[in-house]
């Protein structure tokens, strides 16, 4: 209840709400009121146009058109409304069928409502008024059926939705009964937009039995609605327009009422995000250095910033030299895999991403380019050597183009292949990621990939060109053991081979110090300590590093003891604490940790990096 | 798919697969189809011939009409009389102008066909590229007043009935401006209000659909992917974005293309249109059962053949789509 009062608290709803209203009341009271003036003859005024005494003008025998069509919208709506609870109660008990009849009457309903939903209303609405006869009866029945199978199609979308829900199935496994079943714990459930559709419905049903009436199959003279008038003097349109339009606008405005309140319903059940207004901000442009020959990425004081204005990524800065493989470690919100898409520059608005520099083999890659030229310049740059692997392979692949096709076309784009040799190099490509029968496999689409076959054609992608960095945001974490090995091994085996660099982002330390030369911990948008992965089990001196390893179970782990694991929560990027973020969750915090901010400093950021000798108290991950 | 492909040599073609259970669905929809127009004179009550003669016709009249249509054989000899006619193309004889049936439909059909084609045609051609370019404009919540104007304008223009829209037409750009013809088949001119009264309403809910669709494509994984691989733009929408995007435009616009095919039936009446629209309304209010029942056939079979195109062209844009269960 106090939904639908917020809901006609919104200006639409309030409007619609009003607008129906008006609609309803005028359906109950203007017969009452208007029936005389409506049907009072007056021969000497046939035909008339607009006039002080008759303000849309006269019908053919002298009738008052202004107070007809108001009269006539009690049959119009009342019509409408029976139409649509025939519609509704029909389309439920189709419906809901299969729920109480079981298999296999079930499946016969569902066959009759899929065929019979193949159908438009309006040929069903005419099928059937040949069955129950012309008039305002068959009308009734016969839109009122035509709309059942849409209804019973949504009930039975409503039910299979409920139907998965856990007390559902609590109360299969307590023995309740189907019917009981259908209707203490099912209808109950999905009443509400029953309702809200059968709402929309009835705006819907008003215009069809205006249309069946308008062409002469509807309500039959000398009763009246809005379509039969429209119907009767379409044929004067010439000489009195104003008789044909007052009813089809009457008929409009009483579809809309229904329309909009049922839409203004519908919006407002259902969850909203509030929108906000940001400030733009540029990011400062600052010359690229050249004393790192060797870098392939430089990243310095990165910021993303999303409206709110909350910023999951807050400073982060590093460097990352040629074949060399740098994991990104960090709990779910740590802000790595957004470090890993602005680096990527594959952050789309409303996202912001600025940083003092950020530069790729050398070249800026951000800030407005002064020419169109040097932006394709900058793409093709990016698009033959910086690759990127994504986390679930499943869906990063575009489901309607084959293997083949979405690896050539990076190379056709930006190394000029025709596209026989774009297709031959993916072919060898697939082989170079260990794809079996790659020629057959480039053929076929993703959905005939396997998980593993799909990340490692996304590796292969990434290989079209002559990459100098491969950024993966867990690649493996979508994947099961087994193949995450060979997915890792294969990384490693392109670092080898072709001095490949490789951000590995991933929440898993123990992947990370499998494969990385250095591992980066990011804690709330930071980057809270920088190692060497080799000194992972020894050297780390952030109390959160420490905690994360910790938290890794190895064979020695007691299995009759808890989880070790790291207390309370992440920190909400929108709520960034004074001092430092992970002061709330550590042992060692003190005073100073919780008003000012540690900075990265010796390749850690913490006020009280821990000893080695401190360390014995800690389980480690490596393996 | 457990139940229609169990051979393995099936397993191994997915399209064999969907041909066959596309076929069976088709061929089961027009049985029923077929039985519902030849039991649709059954189920009225009453005698159809006495019903369509009038009270004041001679009882004499009303039997020899009865044993002409062959109404008075047991009701499966009936049926399978219906069927026979049907394969040989004999639709039955018109009672009110004594014409065979299918005379009736050849006669009439060209115009409805051309109505709804054309007027389908306008609508996708307005509404996709519409919609699309309202996607790639209020993407990620760019500009939000531009977007504001084009939902609330196309959920008006949808709600408004081809019928309404019809008269409202015919009265601006027939009445009042004369620019074209208030009704008749005639020149190109006589084509324009017809087609546009069919087709502004499916447009509007068409190019709405294509901007959500759009949008959701936008938002997806792969499409990331193709902004990795840094492809100009053009690339990434019409290559990568678009055939996504419009599956659940053409599964819509199917469904909308039906019914415009019915629509037809109200633009006729406001026209004038020698369609079959108003045949099937004229002889629904004469009671002449048989042509019903043929134009009921014509437009059924109509609706399923469209339906049947917008699932091939579904299975050839989206492949996955030859192994989904419907």
């Amino acid at each position: 209840m106090r939904r639908w009062m917020a809901v006609l608290r919104t200006p639409v709803g309030a409007g619609a709400g009003l607008l129906l209203l008006g609609v309803l009341l005028l359906a109950v009271f203007a017969p009452v009121l208007w029936s005389h003036q409506a049907n009072a003859i007056d021969t000497d005024h046939l035909l008339q146009g607009s006039s002080a005494e008759h303000w849309l003008g006269t019908d053919n025998l002298g009738r008052d058109i202004f107070y007809r069509v108001l009269v006539a919208s009690r049959t119009s709506i009342l019509l409408a409304l029976l139409a649509t609870s025939i519609a509704v109660v029909t389309g439920l008990a189709l419906g809901s069928a299969p729920a109480i009849l079981g298999k296999r009457g079930g499946r016969a309903a569902t066959a009759v409502v899929n065929i019979a939903v193949a159908f438009p209303g309006l040929l069903l609405a005419l099928f059937f008024a040949v069955v129950f006869g012309v008039g305002a009866k068959g009308a009734v029945l016969a839109i009122g059926f035509a709309g059942a199978p849409s209804f019973a199609r949504l009930t039975q979308t409503l039910i299979a939705g409920v139907a998965e829900r856990d007390f559902i199935a609590a109360a299969r496994i307590a023995g309740v009964g189907r019917f009981r079943m259908l209707v203490r714990h099912i209808l109950p459930n999905i009443a509400e937009p029953l309702v809200v559709n059968a709402t929309i419905g009835a705006g819907g049903t008003l215009l069809a039995f205006a249309g069946l009436s308008f062409i002469g199959l509807g309500v039959q003279p000398p009763a009246y609605d809005w379509g039969r008038m429209l119907g009767e003097s379409l044929s004067g349109i010439y000489v009195h327009p104003a008789a044909a339009l007052a009813p089809g606008v009457a008929v409009v405005i009483a579809g809309l009422a229904f329309n909009l309140f049922g839409e203004a319903v519908a919006k407002g059940f259902g969850v909203q995000v509030p929108r906000t207004r940001w400030t733009d901000r540029t990011p400062e442009a600052t010359p690229a250095r050249d004393d790192d020959n060797d870098a392939v990425l430089v990243v310095e004081d990165l910021h993303v910033t999303f409206p709110g204005p909350v910023t999951p990524v807050r400073g982060v800065s590093f460097t990352i030299h040629k074949g060399e493989i740098v994991g990104v470690v960090g709990e779910s919100g740590s802000g790595k895999s957004l470090t890993a898409l602005a680096v990527a520059q594959l952050i789309e608005p409303p996202g912001q991403v600025r940083a003092a520099e950020l530069s790729f083999l050398g070249a800026p890659l951000l800030g407005r380019l002064p020419v169109r030229s040097t932006a394709a310049v900058r793409r093709r740059l990016l698009g033959t050597s910086f690759a990127m692997v994504f986390q679930d392979p499943m869906t990063s692949f575009n489901p309607t183009k084959r293997i083949g096709v979405q690896l050539a076309e990076g190379a056709r784009e930006h190394q000029g292949l025709t596209r026989r040799a774009a297709m031959d190099r993916a072919i060898d490509r697939l082989r170079a990621v260990r794809v079996p029968a790659a020629e057959r496999r480039a053929r076929q689409y993703p959905h005939e990939f396997s998980g593993g076959m799909r990340q490692r054609a996304m590796i292969g992608m990434g290989l079209m060109g002559a990459p100098a960095l491969i950024v993966a945001d867990e690649p493996t974490t979508a994947l099961d053991v087994t193949v995450q090995r060979q997915v890792l091994r294969l990384l490693e085996t392109i670092r080898t081979e072709d001095d490949v660099a490789v951000l590995l982002i991933s929440h898993d330390i123990s992947v990370v110090a499998q494969i990385c030369d250095r591992v980066l911990v990011m804690y709330a948008g930071r980057i809270v300590e920088d190692l060497p992965s080799t000194e992972l089990a020894t050297g780390a001196r952030h109390p959160y590093t420490r905690a994360l390893l910790a938290a890794v179970p190895d064979l020695d782990t007691a299995l009759d003891e808890p989880l070790a694991v790291i207390p309370g929560r992440p920190v909400d990027p929108a709520r960034m604490p004074e001092g430092c973020a992970f002061a709330a969750r550590c042992a060692f915090a003190s005073d100073r940790c919780r008003v000012e901010d540690p900075v990265l400093i010796d390749q850690v950021a913490c006020w009280h990096p821990q000893a080695q000798a401190e360390y014995s108290n800690f389980r480690t991950g490596q393996r | 798919m457990t139940t229609t492909v169990s051979a393995p040599s099936l397993v191994a073609h997915p399209w064999l697969g969907f041909a066959v259970r596309r076929l069976g669905r088709l061929v089961g929809s027009v049985l029923i189809l077929v039985s519902a127009a030849f039991l649709m004179i059954h189920l009225i009550p009453g005698d159809p011939v006495r019903g369509a003669l009038g009270p004041a016709a001679a009882q004499s009249l009303v039997d020899a009409q009865r044993a002409s249509l062959g109404l008075d054989d047991p009701l499966w000899q009936q049926y399978l009389n219906f069927l026979h006619h049907l394969v040989t193309g004999n639709l039955g004889t018109s009672i009110t102008t004594g014409l065979p049936v299918s005379d009736v439909i050849r006669d009439r059909l060209p115009a409805t066909v051309e109505l709804a084609v054309a007027a389908f045609l306008v609508a996708v051609l307005i509404a996709v590229p519409l919609g699309l370019a309202m996607g790639v404009l209020t993407r990620g919540g760019r500009r939000p007043r531009a977007e504001l104007g084009f939902t609330s304008t196309a959920v008006v223009l949808a709600a408004i009935p081809e019928f309404l829209l019809a008269v409202g037409l015919v009265y601006v750009f027939a009445v009042t401006l004369h620019w074209f013809p208030v009704a008749g088949r005639g020149g190109v001119a006589s084509y324009v209000l017809p087609v546009l009264s069919l087709a502004v309403g499916p447009a509007a809910v068409l190019a709405r659909i294509c901007r959500v669709e759009l949008l959701a494509v936008l938002q997806t994984d792969y499409l990331r992917t193709a902004r990795a691989k840094r492809l100009p733009a053009p690339a990434i929408y019409l290559r990568h974005a678009l055939p996504n995007a419009v599956t659940a435009t053409i599964t819509l616009g199917g469904l909308l293309l039906g019914g415009m095919v019915a629509g037809t039936v109200l633009v006729e009446n406001v026209f004038g249109w020698p369609g079959l629209g108003s045949t099937i309304v004229s002889s629904i209010i004469a009671k002449d059962y048989p042509l019903v029942q043929g134009v009921v056939l014509v437009y059924g079979v109509g609706v399923l053949l469209v339906n049947l195109a917008v699932d091939v062209t579904l299975a050839l844009l989206d492949p996955r789509s030859t192994i989904r269960e419907s």
